[in-house]
């Protein structure tokens, strides 16, 4: 039988999607629901002197309405940061309290204030309007640069600082910078971003008195996390008695890992009211509260000698958490960032050190790539501006601090188990054509416009996260995920698993993977994921972990079946288990080549003893029933890497960058279905050329969102990009049975500096921020013809 | 979005019957049902023109293109008779925003509207349009009051615009990113014996450029205009871009309209 791994196999979740049978949260439909709207604050921050609601419950239709006093009344608890973080000087972190309904104070536009139920969704917008707030409104905190010198946003809170952490040594990092010839410095903005997942957020959530169980249908990205959180920390119900379904979600990128305000006001007052509650997210109000991402203000230094060896590296950032922190708030900024701020460099002295801050916006948290694609924008620019200033080339100068021997034990963090970055470099540099950029860049001249090529090689830190590394770091909380591999009498699988697809195409890949595992035709296996009264608990989907943890615990539980699969046919065939073999389906006995399917044994595990032949098949102390489970948790993370090359050309009269070819080559690892990689990589190059060129979100001073809408807040579309040049090379992972590192995030961790690199080196080198708007590059095109006509 | 009465008009003359101070036409709906459901405009009736049958269609003489104010963006970029008439008139339209306000918005809707950054009221200046409506004609010229505002009376409709064919013209718009609509839009037409420079997105009106349109009927070649200075200080500035980047860019898409002749 053929190998499935690393076959184009096509998706089985297509004909559903593309016939429109799609079953998404939005799509349900409970008898006798209810309609939710929230009512939320207009302003950045405030104090609710007055919230009067009189008016509202006495609008037609109306079921109920519920604010911060009885969120507060019933204890229902508020959302939490999932990951606690330590300052340099040992103290924790500080986190304000965040209840689901805001009670006595608003800390941004869109904060929830109450919730309005009723018969429809017209007369719940209705009755909302009625809602009176009386606010105090006070002066908000916007800028990340300055939110530490800001009022103070929560009680207790000196500066609106969460956390002051550091990662490595300041020590040796001075004496590297004292051995050096030379210091390049940077000092950049990572752009806050709006994750706009193609399905807005959305909660169904109803009440069985009979049961007293809760059952919230959400778009999740890890529905089995947020039972766990709406039941700890919520405490909207036990664990037992809440049940989370995320169905078909419309993308995710991080957006939806957190359980949001509306998830538990949902779920708790579908009980109080008896009656399922509905709501369905307005683009306009995901904007507002969805989380955002990035949003760092750095100053980088890399210390080097002269001939261009790296020496020394430090990283001083500010990272906005918004108005709270949030599930993965802290950890971004974090553990996600710090260790990879190297970049894929042999680095002897680095150290990074974050100001988490608080501000009157948006919570931002974990978004595609999560902390990795901050770490590698501020080395790779620096990088890139080292090449300009030592007058090395800039491919050259990476290759010369590359690690070559793996596995590499970095400066800071990380031990990556494999890789091979210089042949990575090589063929991208063949891929992108790299000797020819000066032809094409004179024919660019000609014609008047300015070319400019870019190149980043990083690698990223993912399959997050294994305990044994996370707890080593001081971190409270390691990630692993489950599978359970069920056999049907009839020799059918299901596998659950702990992990959720929200564009990822599980249900494809991770058949395949069972299908070789198990010699089973791949239409005779489903995946099932994303109910927490189905499968075992797990840990969910980000950090291109679904694969490389998520995947192997599918290996390991299938592994499990095919040891009792042995067992079981030895003994039907009254043979040594240790001389049965199991191949493409078949245990086969080597001695006497007699065999059994892998369907037979099923059915024998379910059905034991057949007629007149009354003896078991099933071996002393096998239990009866095929079905096994895994936890994985894996020994270290996974380090995918690659380089990625751009050139751009620029219109210097209106500033216009086109991104005219852009190549990517990644080491992903083994990689199981090129198609579904490819659909990735793509993906994940948009969002990262959607931050170079195109996206940002924009608070003015008063903490309004300016770009609260597809008119301005600009996503990329097709046209703005090339076709995309994608290669691979391969090593494998050695830290898993598959080989597999993961593909989720790196198009969105590579694309930005590659193609800020471009622009810049079009622009001789003037910094620009992203996103390089027409205009900013039409300034920088002005300065250029300034200082060229007074060179001249 | 709050209710409102719908009706549909067969006619011109049913149409501005049911017209009064709290309705609106519904055209293609592009921007009045977006603007009813952010809650920026409430209509107590909304009186569809869709189906009067005279307001829709494409009619091309020796002398003029006439547009039927229902006529969708979608078929004046199709037709291929303003493709010979005019090229740069279904270019534009081909421009707009995307695919699917295209297949439902109408020049009627876009200059009655008259948003300072739409597209369609460059044409009319440049191609010294007439505007047709139930109860007159006005000339282009006349017809833009400022922004979003037009010379049209409660309740009075557009029919058709009626476009003079230039001997050559051309349309350079510089998108928003974002909604694409225009953050300078120049549209530049050439008779015998005058030049229109229409200016769009970067006032709070669309104008005719007259310093420009001089310079090109002396001599009808970007160098005429090359590095010229505008006054950027009633030029519109926004998070897309500064007033003094707008000027800049007048000239420049100017300039790729002349060249584009
Ligand atoms: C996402 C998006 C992108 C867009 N991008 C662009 C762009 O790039 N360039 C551009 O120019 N435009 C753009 N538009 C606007 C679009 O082109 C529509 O033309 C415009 O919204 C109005 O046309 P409509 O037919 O939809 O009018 P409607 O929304 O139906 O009506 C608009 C107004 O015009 C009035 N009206 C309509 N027809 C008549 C008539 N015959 N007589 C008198 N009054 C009338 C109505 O009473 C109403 O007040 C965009 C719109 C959207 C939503």
């Amino acid at each position: 039988m053929a190998s499935l791994v690393g076959s184009r196999v096509e998706r089985k979740e297509d004909k559903r999607f593309l016939t429109g049978k799609g079953r998404y949260t939005a799509d349900i439909n409970l008898a006798n629901q209810t309609y939710a709207i929230f009512v939320r604050s207009p302003h950045a921050r405030a104090s609710i002197k007055k919230l009067n609601i009189d008016k509202a419950l006495k609008s037609s239709g109306v079921v109920s309405v519920l604010t911060g006093k009885e969120v507060a009344d019933d204890k229902i608890g508020g959302l939490i940061a999932g990951w606690a973080i330590r300052s340099e000087d040992g103290t924790e972190m500080k986190c304000p309290g965040n209840p689901p309904l805001a009670k006595d104070n608003v800390n941004f536009v869109g904060d929830p204030v109450a919730i309005v139920i009723a018969e429809s969704l017209a007369e719940a917008k209705e009755a909302a309007e009625k809602v009176e707030v009386d606010y105090k409104v006070l002066k908000a905190v916007t800028s990340t640069a300055e939110a530490m010198n800001g009022d103070t946003i929560h009680e207790g809170i000196d500066k609106n600082l969460c956390f002051d952490w550091l990662l490595g040594d300041r020590q040796k990092v001075k004496e590297a910078f004292d051995k050096a010839d030379k210091v390049i410095s940077i000092d950049i903005i990572n752009n806050r971003l709006i994750p706009n997942a193609m399905e807005p957020r959305a909660c169904v959530a109803d009440y069985n008195a009979a049961s007293e169980e809760i059952t919230l249908y959400t778009t999740s990205q890890n529905p089995h996390l947020s039972r766990l959180i709406m039941s700890a920390f919520g405490n909207v119900a036990p664990e037992h008695k809440l049940r989370v379904v995320a169905p078909d979600v419309g993308g995710g990128f991080g957006s939806k890992i957190n359980v949001y305000n509306e998830d538990i006001v949902c779920s708790w007052a579908a009980k109080k009211i008896n009656r399922a509650i509905k709501w369905v997210a307005e683009r306009s109000e995901s904007f507002l509260t969805d989380i955002h991402g990035r949003d760092h203000v750095t100053h980088a230094e890399l210390a080097v000698t002269k001939d261009g060896k790296f020496l020394g590296f430090k990283n001083e950032t500010i990272a906005n958490l918004g108005a709270y922190a949030r599930v993965f708030g802290t950890v971004t900024p974090t553990y996600l960032f710090g260790p990879c701020a190297t970049g894929v460099y042999d680095i002897p002295a680095a150290y990074t050190n974050v100001k988490a801050v608080y501000t009157n916006t948006a919570p931002v948290d974990a978004y595609r790539g999560a902390g990795r694609p901050e770490a590698t924008y501020t080395i790779e620019r620096l990088v890139e501006k080292a090449s300009m200033e030592l007058g090395i080339d800039k491919t050259e100068l990476r290759i010369k601090n590359f690690p070559t021997a793996f596995p590499f034990k970095q400066t800071l963090v990380h031990t990556v188990d494999s890789g091979d970055y210089v042949a990575g470099m090589e063929k991208a540099k063949q891929m992108a054509d790299y000797k020819g950029f000066e032809t094409r860049r004179r024919e660019s001249e000609a014609k008047g416009k300015l070319r400019g090529i870019g190149v980043t090689s990083y690698f990223e830190a993912c399959g997050i996260a294994p305990s044994a590394a996370v707890m080593s770091l001081g971190c409270g909380v390691g990630l692993w995920e489950s599978a359970e591999v069920r056999f049907n009498p009839t020799g059918q699988v299901t596998v659950y698993t702990g992990s959720h697809s929200h564009g990822q195409s599980h249900q494809t890949t991770f058949a395949q993977i069972a299908a070789d595992e198990l010699g089973v035709p791949i239409e005779n296996i489903d995946i099932v994921h994303g109910d927490t009264d189905k499968g075992t608990f797990g840990m969910g989907t980000y950090g291109s972990r679904s694969l490389a943890v998520g995947g192997i615990a599918i290996v390991n539980a299938c592994k499990k079946i095919v040891e009792k699969g042995k067992r079981v046919t030895a003994k039907m065939l009254e043979a040594n288990p240790e001389d049965v073999e199991f191949k493409d389906g078949e245990f086969i006995v080597s001695k006497s080549n007699k065999k059994k399917t892998i369907g037979e044994v099923a059915f024998a595990c379910y059905l034991p003893g057949v007629r007149d032949e009354m003896k078991s098949p099933l071996p002393e102390g096998d239990e009866p029933g095929l079905k096994e489970t895994s936890f994985y948790d894996p020994s270290n993370f996974s380090f995918p890497a690659g380089t990625h090359i751009a050139e751009v050309e620029i219109d210097p009269e209106t500033g216009h960058v086109k991104l005219e070819k852009y190549t990517a080559c990644d080491d992903f690892g083994r990689i199981i279905n090129p198609m579904v990689v490819e659909g990735q990589v793509h993906g994940g190059l948009a969002q990262g050329i959607g931050q170079a060129l195109y996206e940002n979100a924009e608070y003015d001073e008063t903490g309004q969102l300016m770009t609260g809408s597809y008119m301005d807040y600009t996503m990329p579309r097709a046209d703005n990009f090339p076709e995309f040049n994608i290669g691979y090379t391969c090593t494998h992972a050695t830290t898993n049975p598959l080989g597999v590192k993961g593909c989720g995030e790196a198009g969105a961790i590579a694309a930005p500096p590659t193609v800020m690199n471009a622009v810049i080196d079009a622009l001789g080198g003037q910094e620009v921020t992203m996103p390089a708007t027409a205009e900013k590059v039409w300034k920088a095109c002005k300065n250029l013809k300034k200082s060229n006509s007074k060179a001249a | 979005m709050k209710e409102f009465n719908y009706h549909s008009a067969k006619d011109s003359k049913e149409a501005s019957k049911l017209a009064s101070s709290g309705s609106a036409f519904l055209a293609g709906g592009m921007t009045t049902i977006p603007s009813m459901k952010l809650g920026l405009a409430t209509y107590k009736d909304l009186i569809d023109i869709k189906n009067i049958k005279k307001l829709s269609g494409i009619k091309v003489s020796g002398k003029s293109v006439t547009i039927g104010a229902a006529t969708k963006h979608v078929e004046v970029a199709n037709s291929k008779d303003v493709k010979k008439a005019i090229p740069s008139l279904s270019s534009l339209a081909e421009g707009i925003g995307d695919p699917q306000v295209r297949n439902r918005g109408t020049i009627g809707g876009s200059i009655a509207n008259n948003d300072p950054s739409a597209d369609y009221p460059s044409a009319c200046i440049a191609l010294n349009a007439t505007i047709h409506t139930n109860q007159r004609k006005i000339e282009a010229s006349k017809f833009f009051k400022g922004m979003f505002e037009t010379a049209l009376k409660k309740g009075e409709l557009i029919e058709a615009v009626e476009f003079q064919i230039p001997e050559k013209s051309s349309y350079q718009k510089h998108p928003n990113p974002a909604s694409r609509y225009a953050v300078v839009g120049v549209y530049i037409a050439k008779y015998k014996s005058d030049v229109n420079v229409a200016v769009t997105g970067a006032k709070s009106c669309v104008y005719n450029d007259k310093e420009m349109a001089k310079a090109l009927s002396g001599n009808f070649s970007s160098s005429s205009i090359d590095g010229m200075d505008l006054d950027s200080s009633d030029m519109n500035s926004d998070i897309h871009a500064s007033a003094e980047y707008r000027a800049s860019l007048v000239v420049t898409q100017a300039k790729k309209a002349v060249d584009a002749c």
